[in-house]
């Protein structure tokens, strides 16, 4: 480019560049010699404008050249104040967007003592590096603390009209003050005595200031007073050292709760928010509950409402925690919807934590699904239902109060799933009274049953063939309507199974059998409340504090206390997010009940289907495995199985990992595979595995598989042994299938399409059009068609948006050839398949496979 | 770290927008409507900050705003930054807007676009603040208008720039760059 004419047209040019320019734009090479023609100048305008035009762009090749070049300017004696102040910040920018180029060195040292620069432009550019750089590399910049310390005492007890310019309607440097703050938050106090003691006094007078009269009438100046403030009580909280201060702290915050300005009521609930979690200032806290109750109920900004309910939740505990889980009831009548949900689980973990008396918690709970039906998750009346099976002494009055919340004319279902529930275990406490005798409760629960979803109605079946065992009197009523068509009969295949089962159970077994089927469930074994991980799950790691999670695991104990714990609790109580409340999904037969009969009980509430003999094929873990080779297959609270597997044209061998997860010894571990129907991809060779598994260990086992022609059905694997006495028995589906065996084809547009007009006849395709189970991410897509064998073929479809894909299954005695179109219509959140096979079997199971996956 | 800035009016016509975080053309504009859409329907006398914007960062970015006459002044930004600091920041871009223009209105927005843009470029850098006094920001200002002014101004680039392209010792430059179809139209400014 020509230099003398771009000298002309500096500023429209750099204009140009960083209005419209944006970091992958391939202008950028060309102008980076013109910058550097800049920064060589010795102009400080020029030099500025080339800085900012770096800062803006901010890309990785302006990395590259300048990053060297930058740390030289900013710390040479002779630079300009204003081009070091741009060189700060141009340099914080570079390293923000690529940390490795920018090298600490010499510079970094220098850098610190800009703190004492007599500019304060420069000081302010040069704290936002400091602040960045000191957070990565804390004890590299150490030394930083005493001299913002001494800044800061500088600024804070300077007189107003010391720093003139910088001063802001009265107020001494406010942006940097609360700069100095922040940059100090990055470290713990410091120890040297004499710094802290300034900052100390410094401390205090900012304080003290606070409770002078104005200077100003002006806005603009209590904003600029209260910054400061602000941000030296967040100090005083993130050092939690300083009883003294941390009072004073919080009254002051206590003022601004009343202030007529909302953004001081804003910022003062925030930071007591913090300010609660101190153990020196809780109680202080906690003097202005009223204020905030009062915030909560006549705020008309909603953003300080969430602030103010966010604070109750905070300063929360025993002694107040029935008057607070009250008033937030009491709110959520009114509430906004957008935070209703977050209020909902707020209250249930307070009621829960704080719990002296459990009739107090179920009436909590109770009320909450009262108020806020819809916005009460699966989690929460999951956790109540856990809370009455473990505590004998509040079961009694768990169906005292169900049961009358159920007369109620409308009541939300999530009511009646846990008065199904409670009344189907618990209804005997409370049949003796004439007004609520087991026909009355029967009846009252059957008004519902025609109002409600599928789920709560197999709940409801449920309940009612306990009825059966709990009342003997109601058999004949209850029997009465399982029999009438809209439920034997029923659409529903899980309400049918249910209905029909039930019947039969009921009149083909003793007394005997149906109290041992239909007995008590046992004590849920301890674990984190799955309340409080979905809160955290919705807030974001870092939400909940550390202490918290601490206290309501402790909490938990208490909860569960005088549970009786199986050997294996320590694997039950694995917290995991996603983990189903009530343990009763596959993992149910193996893990609680060792008589057959009681795993049908255990199983009745699973969504999987009621019940599934224990030797049910498990396939959940079949379908991930479609395009995958190795991971993880099954999972329960005993066992693992891992599964490692390779294939090669029409052979492959699968290795499976069984991992023995308690510390007790597996006995007569045994494993077999078979083949239903005409599966005739054979397992050649499976060595017996030791008989003997002993806790904690992991044993292996090699499948080697050949695949003879194109099959459906998936080889099972079963699993038998001894774990304390009970016999377990497994069975699972090896994820062996047909696409395992695909060799993948390239080819070109035009051969892919005239293949594609050769497999015309209608049964070679097979299409399914079906809605999106996962986001629908490039990317993922990719991996999932790459992952099932095929080769990915770029460039074929006109439509760029489509996936195409071919390759060859092998076989022993023959080859398939099969091509595949995937048409993603994001709009719909729908999926197209197509695909065409020289053999019609094959490509119906392929269609059917991979409708799963996506 | 400030995220964006962005200034729009009552009815939600950008004036200035700048982005201190990458952002795809169309994300931006949603960015901006969402943002227009959470600060308009609030009252006057609510308070200055809200969160809630899902477009960027989530919940650690909050909005900081001021309504004055007929612009929005809004600021996205992180939690690294002091609420009320920022609002005084706002305070202080505005009324160097004022200085430089005498008695600034939208329409000072509209036509001197360039300006507004290099007074901002004097406050913020990067997403971070370089300087906060107004006597030193306004000085900057003005030694580039008078470098600006030896120039010709803005009015007179694309003039220039033909002359330029028709001046260029093209023997120094590879021939076969090939930059595509750019088609830049320049709006006819008053000169400054």
């Amino acid at each position: 480019m020509n230099a003398v004419n771009i000298q002309t047209e500096q500023t429209p040019g750099y204009l140009f560049i960083s209005v419209l320019v944006n970091s992958n734009s391939e202008l950028i090479r060309l102008i980076n010699n013109a910058i550097k023609n800049d920064l060589s100048s010795r102009n400080p305008t020029f030099m500025c404008l080339a800085l900012h035009c770096i800062a803006n762009v901010g890309s990785r090749e302006m990395a590259e050249a300048f990053a060297s070049e930058i740390p030289r300017i900013l710390v040479a004696g002779d630079t300009m104040d204003s081009v070091k102040q741009s060189a700060a910040l141009c340099l914080l920018r570079l390293y923000k967007t690529s940390p490795d180029l920018v090298l600490m060195g010499e510079w970094t040292s220098r850098v610190v003592h800009l703190l004492n620069d007599q500019h304060m432009g420069v000081v302010t550019a040069a704290i936002s590096l400091i602040t960045c750089l000191s957070q990565k590399n804390p004890d590299e910049f150490k030394t930083c603390v005493s001299l913002a310390v001494s800044r800061l005492s500088r600024i804070v007890s300077s007189a107003s009209t010391d720093l003139q310019d910088y001063t802001y309607y009265f107020v001494p440097a406010p942006w940097l003050s609360c700069k100095l703050l922040r940059l100090l938050q990055c470290y713990p106090p410091p120890e040297d005595g004499a710094v802290k003691g300034r900052l100390v006094e410094c401390l205090e007078t900012i304080l003290n200031k606070a409770q002078e009269p104005p200077k100003s009438k002006k806005v603009q100046h209590s904003n600029a007073k209260n910054a400061i403030l602000f941000e030296a009580i967040s100090l005083i909280i993130h050092y939690d050292s300083e009883p003294n201060l941390l009072v004073r702290a919080c009254n002051q915050l206590g003022q601004f709760l009343q202030h007529r300005e909302t953004n001081l009521r804003y910022l003062a609930l925030e930071s007591m928010c913090t300010l609660a979690s101190s153990e020196f200032s809780h109680e202080a806290v906690k003097t202005h509950i009223e204020t905030v109750i009062n915030a909560l109920k006549t705020e008309r900004d909603v953003s300080v409402r969430q602030r103010a309910a966010d604070l109750l939740y905070a300063m929360c505990d025993r002694s107040n925690a029935k008057q607070i889980v009250a008033e937030m009831l009491s709110y959520l009548e009114t509430a906004d919807y957008s935070i209703r949900e977050e209020m909902v689980l707020k209250v249930a973990i307070l009621a829960e934590k704080y719990a002296v008396d459990y009739s107090w918690y179920v009436d909590t709970i109770l009320n909450l699904i009262r108020i806020a039906g819809d916005y009460v998750s699966e989690e929460v009346w999951y956790r109540v239902i856990q809370i009455v099976i473990n505590r004998d002494d509040v079961q009694g009055y768990a169906a005292k109060t169900v049961f009358e919340a159920l007369q109620a004319p409308a009541c939300h279902e999530n009511m009646v799933k846990v008065g199904g529930y409670i009344l189907g275990e618990f209804g005997n406490l409370i049949a003796g009274d004439p007004r609520s005798s087991p026909l009355v409760q029967f009846n009252l629960l059957h008004s519902k049953f025609h109002l409600c979803s599928v789920p709560t109605r197999a709940l409801l079946l449920s309940a009612y063939i306990k009825f059966i065992n709990l009342f003997p009197e109601t058999k004949v009523t209850i029997q009465e309507v399982l029999r009438c068509d809209s439920q034997i009969r029923n659409s529903d295949v899980e309400l049918q199974q249910r209905a029909v089962e039930y019947l039969k159970l009921s009149s083909i077994a003793s007394t005997d059998v149906l109290a041992t089927v239909l007995e008590e469930m046992p004590p849920f074994p301890e674990r984190e409340s799955s309340i409080l991980a979905k809160l955290k799950k919705k807030k974001g790691p870092g939400a909940v504090s550390v202490t918290e999670l601490e206290d309501s695991k402790r909490e938990g104990g208490e909860l569960n206390g005088g549970a009786d714990r199986g050997p294996d609790t320590s694997a039950l109580s694995t917290p995991s997010p996603s983990a189903d409340l009530l343990g009763i999904r596959s993992a149910a037969p193996i893990n609680v009940a060792p008589v057959s009969a009681g795993s049908l009980l255990v199983d009745v509430f699973s969504e999987a289907g009621p019940a599934v003999p224990s030797a049910a094929v498990n396939d959940d873990g079949f379908l991930r495995f479609v395009c995958k080779n190795n991971g993880v297959l099954f999972e329960n609270q005993l066992l693992q199985i891992g599964i490692k597997s390779e294939y090669r044209q029409n052979l492959g061998r699968m290795y499976l990992f069984y991992g023995n997860k308690t510390s007790v010894q597996f006995a007569s571990f045994t494993t077999t595979v078979s083949y239903p129907g005409e599966l005739q991809s054979h397992i050649l060779s499976t060595k017996p595995v030791e008989p003997l598994v002993e806790g904690g260990a992991q044993i292996q086992q090699v499948l080697n598989i050949e695949c003879l022609t194109d099959f459906s059905d998936a080889p099972l694997l079963n699993i038998k042994f001894r774990y304390g006495g009970a016999l377990q028995n497994l069975t699972l589906k090896l994820p062996v299938t047909i696409n395992k065996f695909f060799q993948p084809t390239e080819m070109a547009s035009h051969d892919f399409f005239q293949r594609w007009k050769q497999l015309s006849q209608p049964q070679q395709e097979a299409q399914k059009i079906f809605k999106a189970n996962h986001g629908m991410d490039t990317e993922v897509l990719k991996a999932k068609l790459l992952g099932l064998g095929t080769a990915l073929l770029d460039n074929v479809d006109p439509n760029p948006e489509n996936y195409v894909c071919a390759g060859v299954i092998q076989t022993k005695g023959q080859q398939v050839g099969c091509l595949l179109r995937l048409e993603p219509n994001a709009q719909a959140q729908m999926y197209r398949l197509t695909l065409r096979c020289s053999k019609d079997s094959v490509s119906r199971r392929l269609c059917e496979l991979l409708a799963e996956q996506f | 770290m400030i995220k964006a800035i962005l200034i729009f009016n009552n009815h939600g016509k950008p004036r200035l927008i700048r982005f201190y975080q990458y952002f795809a053309e169309d994300m931006q504009q949603q960015i901006i409507r969402e943002t227009f859409h959470l600060v308009s329907k609030r009252d006057d006398n609510v308070c200055n900050f809200l969160e809630g914007g899902s477009l960027i960062g989530g919940s650690d970015y909050k909005l900081i705003y001021r309504h004055y006459a007929t612009l929005y002044f809004v600021f996205c930004v992180d939690s690294s930054e002091s609420e009320l600091g920022i609002l005084d920041l706002i305070q202080v871009f505005v009324e160097t807007l004022d200085k430089c223009f005498e008695n600034v209105c939208e329409l000072d927005l509209i036509f001197h676009m360039d300006k507004v843009h290099y007074i901002l470029q004097e406050v913020v850098m990067g997403g971070m603040v370089l300087e906060t006094n107004m006597n030193e920001i306004v000085a900057q200002v003005e030694v580039q208008n008078r470098m600006e002014k030896s120039e010709g101004g803005l009015s007179a680039a694309p003039a220039r720039a033909v002359s330029a392209v028709k001046n260029m010792n093209l023997p120094d430059m590879p021939r076969n760059i090939n930059i595509g179809d750019i088609n830049i139209k320049v709006p006819s400014l008053s000169p400054f």
